[in-house]
């Protein structure tokens, strides 16, 4: 058992772990934080993105001791007093998910474009997701949804009135 | 799936990392971004019984420039690699290529030593590597050497590293000047490699007066493509790139997978160097 | 009646109310459920196609800490029958046992073999290991064909053949007469390459047990709650009314979920035995080999016509790969898509057999389409070769055959009667959308120039019988359950709206839609209506989600009890206003007397009148509660036409599409927002299956892409912007008149993509590429042309799926395998 201290959104756990346990299921099953799913074993599919020191990482792929003194944000930390972040508003608004199991990770990933690239175009966004994998919504409402968060563009607002 | 259980050190130094790979014997694996071997530990396809993680050592990060040299800690980051000044200015195709490794999340932990180390021939920065003539230091018990690239990648999945050996830094000769492109074929966006084509060429006049050219995925190991290479000197155009990029594939033994048959993957040896060389030099 | 419908509701862009809890990680997964006492389980699976197990020895396993208990097959035999398959076919069928845990032969790798529980999951995880398993290896059966001749060895030895049944049909004239008088056949055969579904969330199951009064609770991320609680009463002996079964918040099922799965009879057989709540979730690469496979046939396919291009006939030999056992609707899938080989084509002769096959694989099963897929790419692919035989434009000879609009209701060769459609209209909007014209011009100049990069036009058109089903028509088809679907509305005192439904969603966004159609009859806000589903304790009654099944049967159900409150609330206003019932009229959400609007009654003011029950009307029950049970009286029959450019770089074989146009007609639309969505994941999917996805398996039988790094699921960066439009023509079967749009967009898809790319090419002499389309198939298809081998009839790639020919000789175990000493020949 290895001693870690984590700060999960804000909050400071400390917990005696395998070094074995996947970061993932750290959250999940330790810390109760079933926000973070986990859909792969091979770190193809991202939806168990959260950030780690301010970068995303794919949570199934990153030992809880290596995140000791670690700050990791996951996508249950992100509304603040119940208040939506741009992103979240966005995929609802563009109806950016469907059975929702990839959207925590989806956001994740593209909140950490966002912060290198605020203005991303359509296919930086497609490049930016490439590692995370959707089944059900052909991701085209997912580029729209982060574009929107980014500002749309003027054309791109008058084109969902008539959808 | 479930990594089966190791025990865990982390330690501050160098010294120590050495120390604790040297007293584990055979027993150890270096995690280093863990990109890689997370997923073999959860598929149990790896069984170490003790993981030395040097993600915590400082001297394994960074880039700084010695003379010449570019020199890049084992631990820097893929997404440190790719936005590094040094390295955009100094080793521009390893920028280039880093940036298609795997997706975003990866390459914010995954790393230069650890892609090298994992000596994967479908990964894209050991023909990167060896088509800049890098070469690699490494500390262990008796103390520090440097390998070159050539001589690095040993086997399928396996270095010259000993078991006792850590990976310290990355020393990439500057290339300022050369013309540079890493032309990846892979089937989505986030696998591996079926090819790819590490073009680094130097121009004299409109003429090409070097060119070295590094395989992925080509064989157990990455690969030079030497005949090519030789070829490709004197070149003044594209006919005569595309007549020297015809020996690319020459002396390769290609697998066969899922992806793509020995025959395939020697044709397309040979388009994509064409391509990464008319892509760099603008001669297309 | 003069009442006045009032839509606000259906056919407006609601916002989902499912969003909420999805976005913000508030979501209840099946396997974040956490209760006192969890036990976690674990399966060992069979590392071999094909063996006899002579040995099980689980007691090293028992030594390990934490671990609870351990189970071979024989130990779990007693008190656990054989998984069923609800659909045998025909009287004839070999229908062979199928016991969760395999006791004494294991026929497909992944088959299980024995069961650990443990303190959690990482503890079983290790204990499994230890578990020592002898295998007296046998020879699988991978080749459809060969698995048919004499001498095969057998995947079920006492059956004495892998021969499953055999399904023939035949209508209208005799295919034989027709092609004697016919100008031009065509033969053509098509590989539906096995398919992963991958959902993504892989499946769970938990079971929380009361032992004392023998009562279960079953959480499991399924499709089915209903079937499955029935199924697993009769698997495990435990009586249906001790049953209860739960699908929570559920990540996606594309049929997979369609299923009673061993996992489940398990995890509830083994919570019955311990007496503890047990939890089983599958990894990823777990979930490939015992997750249901999809697809997997092999088409055999004859068109009759004549030189002006009018279709005379068609006849369609199917050989379908069962995989090693019969699940719930294994046999009946390619029945499914019997029907719609001819697609929206007049013709005069039809003949359809299906094979049915065993094979040491995991078994198939429902996928996105689920039949109809397959038979719309085999017409439409044959469509775009004739047209090529006849010199045609493959747009032209489509429209020489398809049933003109005036002419619905239209029986079709295979006997079904489309209600509604108009081929003409989509297809013209959507080559309008598409530049069509202009596009064939910039592929001639390309052509002229020898362009190394291609250009590819790909049209498909499709039908297909989605809201399933007329319970009669399941009964002709020897389907072992109706096909109804109910409903029920319950008018809290307050006012606000509870929707039951029998549907049970997993990303369809049926809160929002079944609220949407409540809130539009009942007259009150969307956001009073709150829709209940996916518990067989809160929703007693249902058929559940599959086969675009519920919008046209459930939401038609909600539509129908939704009228009753209504007439029932009638009665009561009647009262109230001291007026006849014939006298008021609803609107808005409540009742007036014609001429004196200023007296009325809200429904929501007279849902708390029933409540206080102080001054309804003699003999009226004190409520306006309704239920429904619809039984559809026909399928719906949406239908569109699809069109693709690709671009294909015949030195690579890289196929890269460059738009993507389609004009679906789902019939009325409730929420346009959801059909899109509908309609773009539907494509990806079955752009997925054209360019990118396999089940690959090596002669042996091992799965070789089995993890999301070999399985390639495209991503974001791998897939254009679709242009998606519609037409509306009204199902007149139901009076919602709605369709369905689940499979819509899989269904044409997968044709219009590879037309494009056997279009790209054709100039080059390739007739035909297997699918997936890979790079490497693509320039295997074009050497092949240019040396005049096979006549340029299609690379099979370096790793075939095993389903006919040579399978994989590959020395390489995917990415993440060992790789043995030939793989670098």
């Amino acid at each position: 058992m290895t001693h870690i201290s984590v700060n999960v959104d804000g909050t400071t756990y400390e917990d005696e772990v395998e070094p074995r346990l996947l970061l993932a299921h750290y959250l999940r099953d330790r810390l109760g934080l079933t926000g973070t799913p986990i859909g792969c074993d091979t770190s193809n599919c991202g939806a168990c993105t959260v950030d780690l020191d301010g970068t995303s990482v794919k949570s199934c792929s990153v030992l809880a001791v290596q995140a000791d003194g670690c700050a990791v944000t996951t996508v249950q930390g992100l509304a603040k007093d119940g208040e939506w972040t741009a992103l979240q508003r966005a995929f609802h608004e563009q109806h950016g998910l469907q059975c929702g199991y990839c959207t925590p990770g989806m956001i994740m990933a593209a909140r950490d474009l966002l912060r290198e690239n605020p203005r991303p175009e359509a296919d930086e966004v497609r490049q930016a997701l490439e590692g995370n994998l959707c089944r059900c919504t052909g991701y085209q409402n997912i580029v729209r949804a982060v574009l929107a968060a980014s500002g749309p563009p003027a054309h791109q607002a008058a084109e969902e009135v008539t959808a | 799936m479930i990594p089966p259980a190791f025990e865990y050190t982390r330690p501050d130094s160098v010294d120590e990392a050495v120390r604790a790979l040297a007293d584990a014997g055979d027993e150890a694996k270096v995690l280093a971004g863990g990109q890689s071997l997370v997923p073999l530990l959860r598929l149990r396809l790896a069984f170490p019984e003790l993981l030395v993680d040097v993600g915590r050592i400082p001297e394994l990060r960074g880039v700084r420039e010695d003379g010449d040299t570019l020199v890049i800690g084992a631990m820097t980051t893929h997404h440190q690699v790719v936005h590094d000044p040094l390295v955009r200015r100094h080793a521009g195709l390893l920028a280039e290529a880093t940036a298609t490794v795997a997706d975003p999340a990866v390459r914010h932990r995954g790393t230069l030593g650890g892609s090298l180390a994992h000596a994967d021939p479908a990964g894209d920065l050991p023909a990167v590597a060896l088509a800049l003539d890098a070469e690699l230091v490494v500390a262990g018990p008796a103390g520090r050497r440097a390998i070159a690239a050539r001589e690095f990648f040993v086997d399928y999945l396996q270095s010259a590293l000993a078991d006792d050996e850590l990976l310290l830094e990355v020393r990439v000769p500057r290339s300022d000047g050369w013309d540079f492109h890493y032309e990846k074929f892979h089937p989505v966006a986030q696998s591996w490699a079926i090819v790819g084509v590490a073009a680094l060429v130097r121009r004299d006049g409109g003429r090409i007066a070097e060119a070295r050219v590094g395989l992925t995925n080509m064989g157990a190991t990455p690969l030079r493509a030497t005949a090519a290479e030789e070829a490709l000197a004197g070149a003044d155009g594209p006919e005569a790139v595309a007549r020297a990029a015809e020996a690319a594939a020459e002396g390769t033994r290609p697998a066969q997978d899922l992806s793509a048959s020995p025959e395939y993957r020697q044709h397309l040896a040979r388009v994509l160097t064409r391509r990464a060389v008319l892509t760099a030099t603008g001669m297309g | 009646m003069t009442d006045q419908a009032v839509e606000r509701e259906v056919g407006r862009r609601r916002l989902r109310k499912e969003d909420a809890r999805l976005i913000t990680g508030q979501t209840n997964w099946t396997d974040n459920i956490q209760v006192a006492g969890l036990l976690h389980m674990a399966i060992l699976r069979s590392p071999m196609a094909h063996a006899r197990v002579t040995r099980v020895d689980v007691s090293p396993a028992l030594d390990y800490p934490n671990v609870v208990a351990a189970f071979s097959g024989a130990d779990l035999a007693e008190g656990l029958g054989s998984l069923p398959c609800a659909w045998p076919v025909t009287e004839d069928i070999v229908l062979p046992g199928h016991p969760p845990v395999a006791v004494d032969e294991v026929r497909y790798a992944g088959d299980p073999v024995a069961v650990v529980v443990a303190r959690d999951r990482y503890a079983a995880a290790d204990a499994l290991e230890a578990i020592e398993v002898d295998y007296d290896p046998l020879p699988p059966v991978l080749d459809l064909e060969a698995a048919l001749a004499e001498g095969s060895p057998l995947v079920h030895t006492d059956k004495g053949t892998n021969r499953c049944y055999t399904w023939p049909l035949a209508t209208g004239d005799s295919f034989a007469a027709v092609r004697d008088r016919a100008e031009v056949t065509l033969k053509r055969r098509y590989h539906q390459q096995r398919l992963i579904p991958n959902a993504m969330e892989p499946r769970a199951v938990v079971v929380t047990p009361i032992a004392a009064s023998g009562e279960y609770t079953v959480y499991s991320a399924t499709q089915i709650p209903h079937i499955l609680r029935i199924m697993l009463s009769t698997v495990t002996g435990i009586p249906e009314h001790k049953l209860r079964v739960i699908a929570p918040d559920v990540g996606g099922g594309f049929g997979s979920k369609l299923q009673v799965y061993g996992e489940e009879a398990l995890a509830l057989a083994i919570a019955r035995r311990l007496g503890r709540p047990v939890k089983w979730t599958e990894s990823r690469s777990e979930g490939a080999l015992a997750t249901h496979h999809g697809r997997g046939m092999i088409q055999d396919v004859e068109i009759a016509a004549t030189r002006e291009g009018g279709l005379l006939g068609l006849k369609v030999d199917l050989l379908a790969d069962m995989g090693a056992y019969l699940m719930l609707v294994t046999p009946g899938i390619p029945i499914l898509g019997a029907f719609m080989y001819p697609g929206i084509y007049k013709m005069d002769a039809y003949e359809f057999t299906c094979t049915g096959v065993f094979t040491t694989r995991t078994p198939t099963d429902a996928y996105r389409g689920a039949g109809r897929p397959e038979a719309t790419f085999a017409i439409e692919r044959i469509m775009d070769e004739l047209a090529a035989e006849l010199g045609l434009d493959p747009v032209e000879l489509r429209r020489r055959n398809w049933i003109r609009h005036e002419e619905f209701p239209y029986t079709s060769i295979a006997g079904l009667t489309y209600d509604s459609g108009n081929y003409e209209a989509a297809t013209d909007k959507a080559l309008a959308l598409f530049g069509y014209d202009d596009l064939r011009a910039e592929q001639h100049r390309r052509n002229e120039r020898g362009d190394p990069v291609r250009l590819g036009i790909g049209v498909s058109t499709y039908t297909e019988m989605c809201g399933l089903a007329p319970s009669r028509v399941l009964r002709d088809l020897r389907y072992g359950a109706g096909g109804w679907e109910a409903a029920s509305i319950r008018m809290l005192p307050t006012g606000k709206v509870e929707v039951v439904t029998g549907t049970s969603p997993h990303g369809q966004g049926h809160e929002t839609c079944w609220s949407q159609i409540a809130a539009d009859v009942l007259g009150v806000p969307f956001e009073d209506v709150e829709v209940v589903h996916g518990d067989t304790r809160a929703a007693p009654q249902g058929m559940d989600t599959y086969g675009s099944r519920s919008l046209a049967v459930g939401g038609e159900a909600v539509h129908r009890a939704a009228k009753t409150v209504v007439e029932k609330a009638r009665k009561i206003a009647a009262h109230l206003l001291e007026a006849s019932e014939q006298d008021l009229e609803f609107s808005d959400g409540a009742f007036s007397v014609k001429g004196s609007p200023e007296a009325r009654r809200t429904i929501q003011e007279i849902a708390f009148e029933t409540f206080t029950n102080h001054d309804l009307p003699d003999g009226v029950e004190p409520t306006i509660n309704a239920e429904h049970v619809v039984d559809p009286e026909n399928f719906s029959y949406p239908h569109g036409t699809h069109l693709c450019s690709v671009e294909v770089d015949t030195e690579t074989g890289r196929t890269r599409i460059r738009s993507y146009v389609c004009v679906d007609d789902v019939g009325r639309v409730v929420n346009p927002m959801i059909v899109e969505g509908q309609v773009h994941g539907g494509l990806a999917q079955g752009i997925a299956q054209a360019l990118y996805e396999e089940a690959v398996y090596d002669d042996d039988g091992n799965l070789l892409s089995g993890t999301l790094a070999d399985y390639l699921v495209p991503s974001a960066a791998d897939l254009p912007d679709f242009v998606t439009d519609r037409t509306e023509t009204p199902a007149v079967s139901n009076a919602l008149g709605v369709k369905g749009v689940g499979e819509a967009g899989t269904i044409a898809s997968t044709p219009a993509v590879v037309n494009a790319v056997v279009d790209a090419l054709r100039p080059l002499g390739v007739r035909d590429v297997r699918m997936p389309c890979s790079p490497h198939r693509v320039w295997q298809a074009i050497q092949e042309a240019r040396s005049g081998t096979a006549g340029g009839t299609g690379g099979t790639g370096p790793a075939q799926s095993g389903q006919s020919g040579q399978a994989a000789r590959s020395g390489e175990l995917g990415q993440y395998g060992r790789p043995g000493e030939e793989g670098w020949a």
